[in-house]
């Protein structure tokens, strides 16, 4: 840092604060970048279905089909349908390993990162959130014992 | 009752918008008593918000469930503790939680100014009452507490299983005091500017709530963690969850101003970075209430409505648009009095801090907000992953963490680097030593974690040798023994040493964080009775289900109807054998009150809650959680045969029928199971810094202060008006303290005598010009023969 004695401290600021900007910008930039790339989009089923491609990651929500719960050894199946299409849009099986919150039921509403594998989707482990109907309320009748 | 909350907050409203209009007409037109009328309608807010807020407790504690928020969280079987808590489990309760404390604060902030910063605290007075009438509009016409329902419905819904944990009473209100202290700064912050008045005056003032809300909002987010922990059933403690994030910012930003103002406080540099630091804090408290209140993100804490966007969206708007203005506008005076001596200063090394804190705030924030973002720019939502967050932060942390092993032992405005050399010898041989005993122990797979504990080792050996060094400096001047030296020193320094602590408790928590995220082992698996799994380095076998019924709901416990569990016995795997712990996991099955569910099903339709088993050791926590398969075909039946023929009140039967059937035959469970090293060092980390933020946050021994004040009682009758020479004698206090700062610093060994002298005579001159403004026309001789002057006096010169 010799030779920036002979700049007027004036111009030394400068300099200094342009590439001290010009630094942070860059880094700025990579991190948006990146979060472009990384970020999974969400996707409802019958989006999922028409889109999905191969080993990308996607975050699937919709409500999980009744009847569809199961699950084998560590393995939980379910599957997950269109938040409002009432049926008619499309389902997507979902087979999952890791932890399940304590509020996951069929009905709710989910959210889960999932991946294509040959045909099948991968749910990715422990990413599974269920978002709670309304401010803590308990579930609207008829979703549970009644089947 | 209702009616008695309501009239609150009608008049809380009114006296927000008179006390608004009183501050503003006040300093505008240079009538104090307006301004002064202006502070008092901030007491009367709080008055009023107190009674509004004891009207809402005592109705959840005497179940009136003519409240709607009472019938909706809460029910007689709820036990009385978590009834009282309940309160704010609601959006409304929530809201005038905020607007309450807020109002605490704010009125403790004015009463400890009313008699410095007048027009500050005027301004002040104004933009608090606006966050105050803001959250009280939002009740009353958004979100009203006191709305109720006639007739009262029988029986409340109760409140949510997952929110039955003690941690309940106070995490929620700690985190909201830590964001409505963050307005605090805020607010004065916005004074100073539109008083124009940005020298170090109103730093001084708000150092203390700013420091309390760091405080309140790293409990509240650590507290939030170990609930995670040890309630929810996913056994981890930070998920970059968005709500967890919103907490996390303002008080990344907080860490980075409570570093900084010391260098406006000091030196009068960084007055544009100070002030928009404070501002950012505050308006990023606000987004985080946004956030969690108005349920936009995606998160499994999705508290809110939706009602509440456009309100807290103008908010925001108007408090970023505003302070960009006002900065802007005002950035003539804020230039700097000073420029940086030396790059290898403390200042230097806070600015390299700050730099960091704040890019890991915008990291988070650009995460956190990612799907809005994305949505905005490609109409498509999308977010990103834990994995995303770590690949930043992680490195960030390590920088942060080394940072704050390196700036303790380099002096303010100039350090050599010989005295440096001499510092940094054996902070860094702590960290090589830990390399080569991990090393040489094995541990090789993970580089991060390994970079990190050495960069805690480090900050271990640096702040151990400040205390060693401090204590024997002090002991050299004051000639006292070694333990009440180090007492001493810390008394006398409590910001400096409780700082200090407050690093080893962040250094000690990453610890914790690092090994208890690089080395977890976790196993998930079903297995029947008998079965054992190998987790980590131990054998772990499912010994017999437990199954518990509690016919009326216990109030000593959680009040879940059926209650099924294990007990697994934990061995050591290698030599296989030894008994190390035995866990019982069990899940809870709650009542839903649903009478469409049957008789027997609305006993256990609720939603189910996972009841944590662990064994919490020093070196490892072994965490276990069960799912029990409560669906076979033998239990559903039991429970549709008893839907069909039991009446409501016996139902219970069916249960204790259901659960003997399991514990006959018990079906394969579901386990997790996680062995995570070292995790209890996070919270002995917290609870160090906890301790060391409350002794930074302590009032220091106020016997130099009386003794000023009462020197200064005699003059002020013809020195500055009280106001000024208020803020004269603070400013004169910090400078005392600055000479002995860096006299100890100079004793430490950490400036070089020609260094100390030039220092130590700039900053007499500069104390000499207080003392000029102080008592103008004779300067008062400086007693001498005090300890307090005597410390002044270098006498090892």
């Amino acid at each position: 840092m010799k030779y920036c004695t002979a700049m007027n401290p004036a111009r030394k600021r400068t300099v200094r604060l342009t590439v001290a900007l010009s630094a942070a910008v860059v880094l700025a930039c990579a991190l948006i970048y990146t979060s472009f790339s990384a970020a999974s989009p969400a996707l409802t089923p019958s989006q999922l279905v028409r889109e999905a491609q191969p080993g990308r990651s996607y975050q699937l929500t919709g409500t999980v089909v009744k009847g569809s719960v199961h699950r084998q050894g560590a393995v939980l199946d379910f599957s997950i349908a269109d938040r409002a299409g009432g049926g008619a849009g499309a389902t997507v099986p979902v087979a999952y390993t890791g932890t399940v919150p304590d509020p996951f039921k069929e009905g709710r509403e989910v959210i889960v990162t999932v991946q294509k594998q040959n045909g099948t989707y991968i749910g990715e482990q422990n990413s599974l959130i269920t978002k709670c109907p309304s401010k803590y309320k308990v579930t609207p009748p008829s979703t549970k014992q009644s089947s | 009752m209702a009616g008695l909350g309501y009239a609150c907050l009608l008049l809380a409203l009114a006296v927000c918008v008179y006390g608004i209009g009183a501050s503003l007409y006040g300093v505008r037109r240079g009538r104090p008593e307006y301004s002064e009328s202006g502070r008092r309608a901030v007491y009367a807010l709080a008055g009023i918000l107190t009674v509004a807020f004891l009207v809402i407790e005592i109705a959840f504690l005497r179940n009136e469930f003519t409240f709607n928020t009472v019938a909706d969280t809460s029910s007689r079987t709820t036990p009385a503790f978590y009834r009282a808590a309940a309160v704010w489990s609601s959006q409304e309760g929530s809201l005038l939680l905020w607007a309450w404390i807020m109002s605490l604060w704010s009125s403790l902030a004015l009463f400890l100014t009313r008699r410095r910063l007048r027009e500050e605290a005027a301004y002040a007075t104004a933009i608090m009452l606006g966050f105050g009438g803001f959250f009280v509009a939002l009740m009353v016409f958004y979100a009203n507490p006191f709305a109720t329902t006639s007739p009262a419905p029988p029986e409340g819904v109760g409140l949510d299983p997952l929110l039955r944990f003690p941690t309940m009473m106070i995490h929620p209100p700690m985190l909201y005091a830590g964001y409505t202290l963050c307005t605090i700064p805020f607010a004065f912050g916005m004074g100073a500017l539109l008083a124009r008045r940005v020298d170090a005056d109103w730093i001084r003032v708000i150092r203390r709530f700013a420091f309390a809300a760091w405080l309140f909002l790293g409990t509240g987010i650590l507290l939030g963690a170990l609930w995670s922990y040890s309630e929810l059933g996913w056994g981890g403690y930070w998920g970059w969850d968005a709500v967890e994030n919103a907490a996390l910012l303002p008080w990344l930003t907080g860490t980075a101003f409570l570093h900084s103002l010391m260098i406006q406080e000091k030196r009068g540099m960084l007055k544009v970075w100070n002030v928009s630091l404070a501002l950012g804090t505050g308006t990023l408290a606000i987004m985080g209430t946004f956030l969690v209140r108005s349920g936009i993100l995606d998160s499994i804490h999705a508290f809110g409505g939706h009602t509440l966007g456009v309100p807290f969206v103008c908010l925001i708007a108007a408090m970023i648009g505003g302070s960009i203005y006002l900065v802007v506008s005002r950035r003539e005076l804020l230039r700097s009095e000073h420029r940086l001596d030396s790059l290898l200063s403390r200042e230097s090394i806070f600015l390299a801090n700050n730099i960091v804190l704040v890019g890991l705030c915008f990291v988070i924030l650009w995460g956190t907000y990612f799907p809005l973002i994305s949505e905005a720019l490609t109409g498509q939502e999308a977010s990103v992953g834990p994995p995303w967050f770590d690949r930043y932060t992680v490195p960030l942390a390590l920088i942060l963490v080394l940072l704050s092993g390196i700036g303790p032992v380099i002096a303010w405005r100039r350090a050599t680097l010989a005295n440096a050399r001499r510092n940094f010898m054996i902070p860094l041989a702590a960290a090589l030593l830990t390399l080569v005993a991990l090393l040489s122990a094995g541990v090789s797979q993970k580089p991060l974690a390994i970079a990190m504990f050495c960069c805690a080792a480090f900050v271990l050996g640096s702040i151990g040798q400040e205390f060693f060094r401090g204590a024997r400096a002090r002991r050299a001047m004051a000639g006292e023994p070694a333990p009440l030296a180090l007492l001493a020193l810390v008394r006398r320094n409590r910001r400096r040493y409780g700082g200090y602590i407050v690093h080893i408790g962040i250094a000690v928590l990453f610890v914790g964080v690092a090994a208890s995220s690089s080395f977890q082992h976790t196993s998930e698996l079903s297995l029947s009775p008998g079965q054992s799994t190998r987790v980590g380095a131990y054998t772990v076998r499912y010994v017999r289900p437990t199954a518990t019924i509690t016919p009326k709901y216990d109030a000593a416990h959680t009040g879940s109807t059926l209650s099924l569990g294990a007990v697994l016995d934990v061995t050591e795997a290698r030599p296989p054998g030894r008994h190390v712990a035995t866990l019982d996991p069990s899940e809870g099955f709650y009542s839903s009150g649903e009478a469409a569910q049957g008789s027997v099903g609305s006993l256990i339709g609720g939603q189910p809650v996972s009841h944590v088993g662990m064994d919490v050791g020093v070196t490892r926590n072994i965490w276990s959680a069960i799912q029990p398969d409560i669906e076979t075909p033998a239990l559903k039946r039991i429970v549709t045969v008893g839907d069909r023929t039991l009446p409501p009140e016996e139902g219970i039967i069916a249960i204790a029928y259901l659960a003997r059937a399991y514990l006959q035959h018990p079906p394969r469970a579901q386990f997790n199971l996680i062995v995570s090293p070292l995790v209890m060092w996070i919270w002995i980390g917290g609870l160090i810094a906890f301790g060391g933020g409350l002794i930074a946050l302590w009032p220091a021994p106020s016997m130099v202060r009386r003794r000023v004040s009462v020197l200064a009682r005699g003059h002020r009758a013809q020195a500055a008006p009280a106001g000024a020479s208020a803020a004269l004698e603070a400013a004169r206090e910090a400078k005392y303290q600055e000479i002995r700062d860096t006299e100890l610093d100079y004793r430490m060994g950490k400036l070089s005598r020609e260094d100390y002298e030039v220092v130590d005579a700039t900053l007499r001159a500069e104390a000499i010009t207080i003392l000029d403004r102080l008592q103008p026309p004779a300067r008062v001789e400086e007693p001498t023969g005090s300890p307090e002057e005597r410390e002044l006096t270098p006498t090892g010169a």
